[in-house]
């Protein structure tokens, strides 16, 4: 059976070459997804590891035609010769891979059938239908492919067709005359293939529309020509305001700052919100310092009636700011008429130190922030408040100008300035002090400074005008005042105060350790000079017709005194060995003043006597000393160490009854204190810019004891015959030594 | 007396006819400010003929603000527009012109 194994292989060859047909389809697939994969190289998991020198063996291999696969004992029945006899022929061909091609040759049958059919579809309807007649082609197309591949199996049958249907093609070839040229130059015509559709999908998405609304209207000419009278109304109207607005901006600025208060009304509807802000503030921190505002109030330590003698001092409220942080509290002053409100300044008393300074007025109501902030280039040395205007407050600065502050006026700016043209210091200012009034209800203030000037300001109109009242001079011996003007050196200033009841006389204290009791002449007081310096307080009002009338008085005294002269030194005090910080006149005793100094001590003083009532040595710079307003024997002492010292000289002459650090830590200097006019309470300030109120105790505001039967005598006159008593002990032993 | 009000009045409105008055806006600043001029300068540039000042303050506004401008310019008429929010202006000029210009695609 020759016949078998042919069939065999072409049976295996059409399934190959089927199923190599699903594969090219599965393939077309699979070749999609690869190219949309990135390709990473697989390799098998039972690969050898091979080492260099294992890779570069040769093996050499000698290629051959044979199968190895091809069996080599195929063995067949001869029925010829009865037995079974090996076959040496074996086929070696072994097909990996075949494909129907979709072009097929012309000369071949298939190609020549296709034509042959071609022409007969086509038929008469002549050649211009080529394309239409290839198309046609396509379908007839898989009719012969699968005889074709039988047939090769049965090439005999197959031969003997073709040879017939050769004869027919050369008949209808004959017949059809071959007039059509072959658009295909390469004599090939196509196989048709489908490839994989893809399957379409559709998708959509919407977006909100804009939003919209509808407006309408009517246009018409009454409507458009009253819109425009209105709007030309209202043009007028604000024309009209601006016109009324800028006179009146430039009438405040001329006219002085009471005027100014004006302006404040106009101001928008903020100030009735800041109004309301501001109780609530205050509100909130009557909330916050209930405590404090109790023992403020009501709060008298129980523990003072055991003590004999002694008294302490109750912190209350501390007071600080953010913007002050690092600045010294230079001066501390109490309103005079609102008995809450303090003003602090603030500087440096560090030479090499110097920056800004700030003025800030603090309220009790408020301990959390001041009611009113000024800052200023360089620091503030000293402040004073008015007695009469509560809401003026004069600075002095560290680069000797003098600044008035009106509390009235909204802006941080100082209303009067001094200048370098208008007879600034060229020290820094120690002290300044308002004065009362002077003839023409102009007012007026002091300044003192390092340069040795005392300085008279006063406020005219916008403009600071000032006057120098006396120039300090170092003598070379303290009791030729006289002649003052031959010595050169000048003296400087630190602390002045003037008498309560003498206007004209006042004390001087410089760096010197020296205070000097200077008598001042004012212009009105000179033309009446003849009457004696002693007649001159009740004089002082005079009016002008009354100088007019004395003007040959005025000529002749003028003659004797220019206006440097216009001042004396009365007496001289050798009073401390260093700087005398401050120097004030007793609130009750007319006579007596006190002076602290860095030199640690605190002097008590009788103006008509040379040498001190009393010394008092803190162990401590003292930076400054106050008198309280309630009696006429107590005062309080600050040093730099951190204490505060209350002294009641009617308790104990010798020492203090409170002594007490006040600050938090030792290394902050206290620089100020006041007493308040009215509450029993002291402020301190301290270097660090921090002020504590403090309240004191029952002790250190004892009156003197009631006794039965007898009524207890108040007012000055009681403080003063007090104080008279005590001096008379130091006076009766000054003059038996 | 009246008649001198009058005249004064008169006088008053004359002098502001050049003077667009903007009845109703919801555009932001920039864009009322860039509008106005341009309908002051359509207006004034087709003192006469409205049609074409309308015509070219809306192919100017369809350039610079994007396409669907309307513009209605007359001196007397009514209207109920919907539009888009932040994209209407609707004002008088030279005492007789009303201007509605807004956006709606």
């Amino acid at each position: 059976m020759p016949l078998k194994a042919p069939r065999k292989q072409s049976v295996s060859m059409g399934r190959g070459a089927r199923k190599r047909d699903e594969d090219s389809g599965t393939e077309v697939g699979e070749g999609a997804d690869e190219w949309t994969q990135s390709k990473a190289t697989v390799r098998p998991p039972d690969q050898l590891d091979l080492t260099d020198a294992e890779l570069k063996e040769e093996f050499t291999r000698i290629l051959t035609a044979n199968n190895p696969h091809a069996p080599q004992n195929i063995v067949r029945y001869s029925f010829k010769e009865g037995t079974y006899k090996p076959i040496g022929f074996v086929n070696q061909l072994a097909v990996h891979f075949s494909q129907v091609g979709n072009l097929i040759p012309k000369d071949s049958d298939e190609g020549r059938r296709q034509h042959y059919r071609d022409e007969m579809v086509a038929g008469p309807q002549e050649s211009a239908r080529v394309v239409l007649s290839d198309a046609g082609n396509l379908d007839e197309d898989e009719e012969p492919k699968e005889p074709a591949i039988e047939a090769e199996s049965q090439i005999d049958m197959a031969i003997a067709e073709v040879a017939e249907k050769v004869a027919e093609e050369e008949l209808m070839t004959h017949k059809q005359p071959k007039d059509r040229k072959l658009t295909n130059q390469f004599n090939f015509s196509d196989r048709a293939s489908q490839t994989l559709n893809h399957p379409l999908r559709d998708r959509e998405c919407q977006m909100e529309p804009p939003p919209r609304t509808n407006f309408s209207a009517t246009a018409n000419q009454w409507e458009i020509y009253d819109a425009y009278v209105e709007e030309l109304k209202k043009q007028e109207k604000i024309k009209e305001k601006e016109k009324t607005k800028t006179p009146v901006a430039k009438k405040t600025g001329k006219l002085a700052m009471r005027k100014l208060t004006s302006m404040e009304s106009q101001s928008d509807d903020i100030t009735k919100v800041s109004q309301a802000a501001k109780i609530v503030e205050r509100m909130v921190n009557q909330n916050t310092y209930d405590d404090v505002a109790q023992d403020f109030k009501y709060y008298e330590d129980a523990a003072d009636e055991y003590r004999d003698q002694e008294g302490t001092l109750l912190p209350l409220w501390k007071f600080q700011n953010d913007k002050a942080k690092r600045l010294a509290v230079t001066a501390l002053c109490w309103n005079s008429k609102y008995n809450d409100l303090f003003a602090v300044g603030h500087g440096s008393y560090d030479f090499m130190k110097q920056s800004r300074g700030m003025l800030l007025l603090y309220s009790l109501k408020n301990p959390s922030f001041p009611e009113y902030i000024f800052s200023s280039d360089s620091g503030i040395m000293c402040l004073d408040i008015h007695v009469d205007h509560p809401y003026l407050v004069v600075v002095g600065h560290y680069d000797g100008n003098v600044a008035v502050y009106n509390l009235k006026k909204p802006h941080s700016q100082p209303s009067f300035r001094s200048s370098a043209k208008s007879g600034k210091h060229t020290d820094p200012v120690w002290q300044v002090k308002w004065q009362k009034d002077d003839m023409d209800h102009n007012l007026n203030f002091f300044s003192v400074s390092s340069d040795g000037r005392i300085v008279s300001w006063t406020l005219v109109k916008s403009e600071l005008v000032h006057t120098d009242v006396i120039k300090l001079k170092v003598e070379g011996s303290t009791t030729e005042v006289s002649e003052g003007l031959e010595l050169h050196t000048v003296g400087c200033g630190t602390a002045f105060d003037f008498h309560k009841e003498i206007d004209y006389m006042f004390l001087v204290g410089t760096e010197e350790g020296k205070i000097y009791k200077v008598k001042q002449h004012r212009p009105h007081q000179l033309l009446i000079g003849p009457l004696g310096p002693e007649h001159l307080g009740s004089l002082k009002y005079l009016t002008n017709p009354v100088l007019t009338d004395l003007s040959a008085h005025q000529f002749c005294k003028a003659s004797w005194c220019s206006k440097s002269y216009s001042s004396q030194f009365l007496d001289t005090y050798d009073a401390h060995n260093m700087a005398v910080d401050a120097v004030t006149w007793n609130p009750y005793h007319t006579k007596v003043f006190m002076s602290c100094s860095s030199d640690w001590t605190v002097k008590i003083w009788d103006h008509t006597i040379k040498t001190p009532m009393f010394i008092y040595d803190l162990n401590s710079a003292v930076g400054d000393v106050s008198w309280a307003p309630y009696s006429s024997t107590v005062f309080a002492a600050v040093t730099t160490d951190g204490k505060a010292h209350v002294f009641d000289l009617a308790i104990n002459k010798y020492e203090a009854i409170c002594n007490q650090p006040v600050v938090a830590k030792k290394k902050n200097k206290i620089t100020h204190v006041q007493f308040n006019p009215i509450y029993p309470i002291i402020i301190v300030g301290d270097d660090r810019g921090h002020i504590t109120c403090l309240k004191l105790s029952p002790n250190l505001r004892k009156m003197p004891k009631e006794k039965k039967g007898q009524e207890v005598q108040k007012g000055p006159a009681v403080e003063i015959t007090k104080l008279d008593k005590l001096l008379n002990l130091v006076r009766e032993v000054k003059t038996k030594t | 007396m009246g008649e001198t009000e009058g005249k004064k009045d008169e006088a008053d409105y004359k002098r502001l006819q050049t003077f667009p008055l903007v009845r109703h806006s919801d555009m932001p600043e920039e864009m009322r400010v860039e509008t106005m001029e341009l309908c002051v300068t359509a207006c004034e540039k087709f003192s006469n003929n409205n049609e074409s000042a309308a015509k070219m303050i809306k192919e100017t506004m369809d350039k610079k603000f994007g396409s669907s401008w309307h513009v209605v310019i007359g001196e007397g008429f009514g209207f109920e527009i919907t539009h888009e929010v932040k994209n209407l202006l609707y004002l008088y000029f030279g005492g007789t012109l009303a201007v509605c210009v807004w956006k709606c695609s």
